[in-house]
């Protein structure tokens, strides 16, 4: 089972809640999704609709509430709203999420480190999303990072395990457990993720604009479960020439 | 009096306590949370937090993100 922070989770597929085309259906794909940890967001409340609140459908006692601190574009406005969270009752976990730049949505490395620095010194269990840099991601295991969250590719792009050599070699050298995050588009790549080794996935645009949310959450939790059965049952090794599967002996009487 | 909450002028009553303006704004005092001035306000003081003229507000809550 998968620890985090001590808090121990069964399933290893974390849903985000962004995009979904209803409460209703996001609650289902949840429950299809069988996840534990659900990410938000924090926003300022739409005066004009109040009834539009998400914690409605919510199960505050059922799941893990990770909120991200996304809009964040430097240290000091994701520390503010990392309180602003804590202070909403999501507990002390904190997706930390700083990316100036709108277009690509990568994360800044340097503010990134300086909020997690801050952060865990305020109790908060902060699992920072990071562009796959295997070095940035012992810096922050260093400084207290609950878990390392390397992107598969930028936010929303659905394009996969494009950073699969350094998530690689992140996944060696983490003493905490990497969650991959961003960029997973097919229940494919969530199973690739999972067999090279790591230990979660966070999968959301891929499951909300899905034709069918609620089938595909239940089709990322099947591959989750699939490659994490495959890597802890030991992949074979891969070869540049052909092995035979059937014998080669015994075959005097055709072969003559 | 008037009061900023979330960039907008609101006029309401004079000393109205934040877990009051909360409630009439048609929210749940439970799921919002709330900076007063500044100053993150915690739950279990939105009953004695009472605003003044020109306080400003923001309530901000959980929306779904990634």
């Amino acid at each position: 089972m998968l620890t985090i922070a001590g808090h121990t989770f069964r399933s290893r597929l974390f849903l985000g809640t962004g995009k979904f085309s209803s409460a209703e259906i996001l609650k289902q794909a949840i429950e299809a999704a069988g996840s534990e940890m659900i990410t938000v967001a924090l926003r300022r409340v739409n005066l004009d609709d109040p009834a539009d609140d998400i914690m409605r459908v919510l199960d505050r006692t059922r799941y893990v509430f990770l909120p991200n601190t996304s809009g964040a574009r430097d240290a000091r406005e994701a520390i503010r709203l990392a309180r602003l969270a804590r202070a909403a009752g999501s507990g002390d976990w904190l997706k930390l999420e700083v990316t100036p730049d709108p277009r690509t949505l990568l994360p800044d490395p340097v503010e990134t480190l300086k909020a997690t620095e801050e952060l865990v010194k305020e109790g908060f269990k902060v699992l920072p999303y990071i562009n796959a840099d295997p070095i940035l991601a012992l810096r922050l295991q260093d400084v207290g990072a609950a878990a390392v969250m390397p992107l598969g590719a930028p936010i929303g792009t659905n394009r996969g395990l494009l950073t699969r050599f350094q998530i690689e070699i992140i996944i060696e050298q983490a003493r905490v457990p990497v969650v991959v995050d961003a960029g997973l588009g097919a229940p494919s790549h969530a199973a690739e993720a999972m067999e090279i080794g790591a230990d979660a996935v966070l999968v959301n645009t891929a499951i909300s604009v899905a034709g069918d949310p609620v089938r595909m959450a239940r089709a990322f939790a099947l591959a989750v479960e699939a490659g994490r059965e495959a890597f802890e049952a030991g992949l074979g090794a891969s070869r540049r020439e052909a092995v035979a599967s059937s014998p080669l002996t015994g075959l005097d009487f055709i072969q003559r | 009096m008037k009061i900023i909450c979330n960039g907008q002028t609101k006029e309401t009553r004079d000393g109205i306590s934040l877990h009051d303006f909360i409630r009439e704004s048609g929210l749940n005092p439970g799921t919002v949370v709330a900076e007063c001035d500044g100053v993150i306000i915690r739950r279990e003081d939105y009953e004695t937090c009472q605003l003044k003229e020109n306080s400003m507000v923001e309530l901000i809550r959980f929306v779904g993100g990634g």
